[in-house]
C-alpha cells in the first residue's frame, strides 16, 4: 500500500513525532478496561488512518493479537486502512434523506470529483463516503464535509459547496 | 448528612439562571443542536451576543439551548419576557437579529413578520421526555437544577429504598423507548435480583435507525436527565459504573453529555458518596464507530469492551449476563429521560397518560414528505393523522399520503387505511410495523414502495454483522430479488420466493437485527403487493421511480420547442431544433429527469 498522506498535511509534526503521539496515547489507555475503541478512535485522530504499523503499535501496547485489532478496525466504518482527504464528505443515504433525493445529489457530488464512494481525489483534498442517518433528517438531505453539516442541498447547490473547500488553504 | 442541593441552594440557582422569573427582563435564547447549527444558527448565536455586548444590554441574558422541535423554522431565536407569552422567532439571520434587537429588544415592539405561531404545533404535545429541550443550556447545569434537575435523584437516595424506585417504575408502565417496548421496570427487578457484587448500568445511545433523531436531540438538549436517571438506575440495580454508548456520528451530543458528566461530578451528584450518601457511582463515554448493529443490546456491550460488535445468543441476558459476564442494565436514551419525572411525580401521574398497554408519550422524529418536520412529543394513542395533519401540517405539494414509515429497517409502512390506527406498541405490531425507536417517515404518491423496500434491505446487507447465515447470506439473497425486480427483471415466482425467504430469516436469524430485517419488504407486500405485481408483469413501476422502467418522452403537442430540455441534457439525449417538437433518444437518456425538472411547459412526461 503506497504511503499517501492525505490527511494530516502537517508539515511541522514529522512521521516519529505522530507515531511517538500514538505511542503516548496508548500508553495512557493501558490499565483500562475495554480501551481498544477509545485508542483507536484517539490513535485516528493524530495519524489520520489506521494502518498496519500503527495497528501494530496498538497491539504490542495494549497485549491485544494483531488478528483481533484488524478484526476490529475492518468492522466499524468509522475507522480506516486507507487514507482519507483533507476534507471528508459524507452524503448522508438516510431515509428521509433517500426520499428527499440524497441519491441524486451523490451522483452530482461524484460527477464534480471524478472520484467514486471511497476514494479519495489524487490532490488528497477529498474522499467521499456515504454515511448512516447523521440524524438531522429535518433538513434532509443532509451533506456533511469534516464537522460542517449542509442542510437541504440539491444537486444545484454541491459545486458552491464544493468551491468553498477549494479555495481554503491546508488544514 | 450534607446533602448539597437542598432546597435554599435550589432558590439561590434558580435567582442566578433565572429561567422564569429572573431579575434580567429578557432571556434571548437560540436553538443549537445540530439541526440548528447546521441551518446556520452559529452565525445567529454570535452575532446576538456581539450585539447585546456592544450595546452594553445588561437587561439581556443571551444563551443557547438544544433542539425546538420545529426544524424546517431553523434557526430559532425565542425571547422570554417575565410575565409575558414568549416570542418565537424562526428562519432567523444576523440581519433579522439586527432588527429584533432593535424592535424588540429596545422598543419593545414584537417583530411579528419574523415569529410564528406554535399553537397548532404544540396542541396535541405533551412533553415529558422533551420538557427540557429547548428551554434550558445543555451547558450549565445549574439551569437543570433550577428547574428541578436532580431532584428525583435526591429523593430517590434519601427518601426511597431500591426496591422503592423499582416499584415506582413498575407501576407507572414505562416500557422501554428503544423498539421492543420490554417493560422497564421488570428489566430493573432482574437485574437488581440478579446475583454479583459487580452490576453495570448502560445507556444505550447508538442510535442507528436511519430517520431516526430524538436521542441525539435529548443528549443535545438535556444530558443531565440522562445523567440523573442513569444514577437512579445504578441505585435501584446495585451498580456503581455506568456507560454511555454514543454513536461518534453525533459530536454535538457527545461533547455536551462530556460537559455534562464533569458538572455533575464537580456538584458532587456523581462519584463517590453521592449527596452525602453511601452510593457512589461513576459514568463513562463510550464511542461507536460506525456500526448499526451496535445498537442491539448483546452487541452494544460487546463493543464496550473493546471487541467486533457481534452479538450473542440470548438467554443469558444482560440482566444475568451482560458487560463483562456481569449483570447489567441496558436502556435506551428516551427511556432514561423519562425516569426522573416518574420518580417525581410518580407512577399514577405517568400511567395516567397514554393508552392501556403502553403509557405515557412518544416522542417521534417527524421526517420525509410532510411539511412541518421535526421532533414531538406525543401520548401513547395519538393517530397517524393527528401526527400528519394535525401537528405535521400535511404533505407539500399537495401530493398524496401513501404511508409512513416507522420503526427504520425493522419497522414498516403504515399505509393510508390504517391513519386512524391509535399509535402505541401493540396496535403497531398488529398492522405489521412496529414502534422502533420513533423515526417516523412520511412518504407521498411519489414513493415506489418497492424501492423503499429495497432501500431498507440494501441497508441490512451492509449492515449484518456476518455472524449468523441467515441474516448474512439470506437477506443478500433478498436484496439480488430486489434488485432484480426494480431493474426490470423480475420472473414469474420472485414474489413467492421473497415471501419464503423472509419467513425464513425472521424465525431462524441469531439476533433482533436479522430477525426484524424482512419487516421493510412483508409489510410493503401486505399493503402494496399490487406494486410489486406490476414491477414483475407488467414491468412497470408505478410511481415512476425504478429509472430501468422509466422513459422520459416529449408531448409534442405539449412542447414549445424552446430547447431548454436539450441544453441541459448532459446526455446529449434530446435533439431537435428550435421551434419544433423536441425528442428524447432513449439509448441515449440516462433517466436523470434534468429536463423534466427544466421544462417550463410540463411538456416531458414520465412512461
Amino acid at each position: 500500500m503506497s504511503e499517501v498522506m492525505c490527511c494530516l498535511k502537517v508539515e511541522s509534526i514529522t512521521e516519529q513525532e505522530r507515531l511517538e503521539a500514538v505511542r503516548q496515547i496508548v500508553d495512557q489507555y493501558k490499565e483500562e478496561k475495554g480501551a481498544l475503541i477509545p485508542v483507536l478512535h484517539k490513535v485516528q485522530e493524530v495519524y489520520g488512518y489506521l494502518p498496519l504499523k500503527v495497528q501494530k503499535i496498538v497491539s504490542e501496547g495494549l497485549d491485544i493479537p494483531l488478528a483481533e485489532i484488524y478484526g476490529v478496525v475492518t468492522f466499524y466504518t468509522q475507522f480506516s486502512i486507507q487514507p482519507k482527504g483533507q476534507y471528508k464528505i459524507q452524503v448522508c443515504l438516510g431515509t428521509a434523506c433517500y426520499v428527499k433525493g440524497a441519491g441524486k445529489v451523490l451522483e452530482k457530488i461524484i460527477e464534480r470529483l471524478g472520484i467514486k464512494e471511497g476514494q479519495c481525489t489524487p490532490d488528497g483534498r477529498f474522499s467521499l463516503e456515504p454515511a448512516r442517518c447523521v440524524g438531522a433528517c429535518g433538513l434532509a438531505p443532509v451533506v456533511m464535509i469534516n464537522d460542517d453539516v449542509y442542510g437541504e442541498v440539491s444537486p444545484d447547490k454541491v459545486e458552491s459547496i464544493l468551491e468553498r473547500y477549494r479555495q481554503r488553504g491546508d488544514i | 448528612m450534607k446533602v448539597q442541593i437542598g432546597v435554599d441552594q435550589r432558590v439561590k440557582t434558580l435567582d442566578k439562571t433565572d429561567i422564569e422569573n429572573g431579575q434580567q427582563p429578557y432571556r434571548v435564547v437560540v436553538g443549537m443542536a445540530t439541526c440548528g447549527i447546521a441551518a446556520g444558527a452559529r452565525p445567529v448565536m454570535e452575532f446576538l451576543q456581539h450585539e447585546v455586548e456592544k450595546r452594553s444590554l445588561v437587561n439581556v441574558f443571551v444563551t443557547q439551548v438544544g433542539c425546538m422541535g420545529v426544524c424546517r423554522l431553523e434557526p430559532m431565536v425565542e425571547v422570554y419576557t417575565p410575565g409575558q407569552e414568549k416570542v418565537t422567532y424562526v428562519k432567523m439571520t444576523p440581519e433579522k437579529v439586527l432588527r429584533v434587537i432593535e424592535e424588540h429588544i429596545i422598543k419593545g415592539v414584537v417583530c411579528q413578520e419574523y415569529t410564528m405561531d406554535n399553537q397548532f404545533y404544540m396542541k396535541k404535545q405533551i412533553r415529558i421526555a422533551l420538557r427540557n429541550c429547548g428551554l434550558i443550556n445543555p451547558e450549565d447545569i445549574n439551569e437543570y437544577i433550577a428547574l428541578g434537575g436532580y431532584k428525583a435523584l435526591e429523593k430517590a437516595l434519601v427518601q426511597m429504598s431500591p426496591q422503592e424506585v423499582i416499584d415506582v417504575i413498575k407501576e407507572s408502565g414505562l416500557r422501554g423507548r428503544g423498539g421492543a417496548g420490554f417493560p422497564t421496570g421488570v428489566k430493573w427487578e432482574f437485574t437488581a435480583k440478579a446475583q454479583g457484587e459487580q452490576k453495570y448500568v448502560c445507556c444505550n445511545a447508538d442510535e442507528g435507525d436511519p430517520g431516526a433523531f430524538m436521542d441525539r436531540s435529548i443528549l443535545e438538549g438535556d444530558p443531565h436527565s440522562v445523567i440523573e436517571a442513569m444514577a437512579v438506575a445504578g441505585y435501584a440495580v446495585g451498580a456503581n459504573q455506568g456507560y454511555i454508548y454514543v454513536r461518534a456520528e453525533y459530536p454535538v451530543a457527545v461533547k455536551r453529555l462530556d460537559t455534562a458528566i464533569k458538572q455533575a461530578v464537580e456538584r458532587g451528584l456523581l462519584g463517590k458518596s453521592i449527596l452525602g450518601t453511601s452510593f457512589d457511582f461513576n459514568l463513562e463515554i463510550r464511542l461507536g464507530a460506525g456500526a448499526f448493529v451496535c445498537g442491539e443490546e448483546t452487541a452494544l456491550m460487546t463493543s464496550i469492551e473493546g471487541k467486533r460488535g457481534e452479538p450473542r445468543p440470548r438467554p443469558p441476558f444482560p440482566a444475568v449476563k451482560g458487560l463483562w459476564e456481569k449483570p447489567t442494565l441496558l436502556n435506551n436514551v428516551e427511556t432514561y429521560a423519562n425516569i426522573p419525572q416518574i420518580i417525581i411525580k410518580g407512577a399514577e401521574w405517568f400511567s395516567g397518560i397514554g393508552t392501556e398497554k403502553s403509557k405515557g408519550t412518544k416522542v417521534f422524529a417527524v421526517g420525509g414528505k410532510i411539511n412541518n418536520t421535526g421532533l414531538i412529543e406525543v401520548p401513547m394513542g395519538t393517530t397517524l393523522r393527528e401526527v400528519i395533519y394535525e401537528i405535521g401540517g400535511g404533505i407539500p405539494h399537495g401530493k398524496r399520503f401513501k404511508a409512513a414509515q416507522t420503526g427504520g429497517p425493522s419497522g414498516g409502512c403504515i399505509p393510508v387505511q390504517h391513519m386512524d390506527t391509535q399509535i402505541d406498541y401493540d396496535s403497531l405490531v398488529q398492522i405489521g410495523s412496529m414502534m422502533g425507536s420513533g423515526g417516523l417517515i412520511v412518504m407521498d404518491e411519489d414513493t415506489c414502495m418497492v424501492d423503499i423496500a429495497k432501500f431498507f434491505l440494501e441497508f441490512t446487507v451492509d449492515e449484518s454483522c456476518g455472524k449468523c447465515p441467515p441474516c448474512r447470506i439470506g437477506t443478500k439473497r433478498m436484496l439480488e430479488i430486489l434488485n432484480r425486480i426494480t431493474g426490470g427483471r423480475g420472473q414469474a415466482g420472485d414474489i413467492e420466493k421473497l415471501e419464503k425467504l423472509a419467513g425464513n430469516i425472521k424465525v431462524s436469524a441469531l439476533c433482533g437485527l436479522g430477525q426484524t430485517a424482512p419487516n421493510p419488504v412483508l409489510s410493503t407486500l401486505r399493503y402494496f403487493r399490487e406494486e410489486y405485481e406490476a414491477h414483475v408483469n407488467s414491468k412497470k413501476c408505478p410511481a415512476g421511480v425504478c429509472k430501468a422502467m422509466v422513459n422520459y418522452v416529449i408531448d409534442r403537442e405539449a412542447c414549445k420547442g424552446c430547447g431548454i430540455c436539450a441544453r441541459n441534457c448532459s446526455a446529449g439525449a434530446v435533439t431537435g431544433e428550435k421551434g419544433q417538437p423536441y425528442m428524447i433518444e432513449q439509448d441515449k437518456c440516462v433517466k436523470c429527469g434534468v429536463c423534466q425538472v427544466k421544462c417550463p411547459f410540463k411538456a416531458v412526461k414520465k412512461e
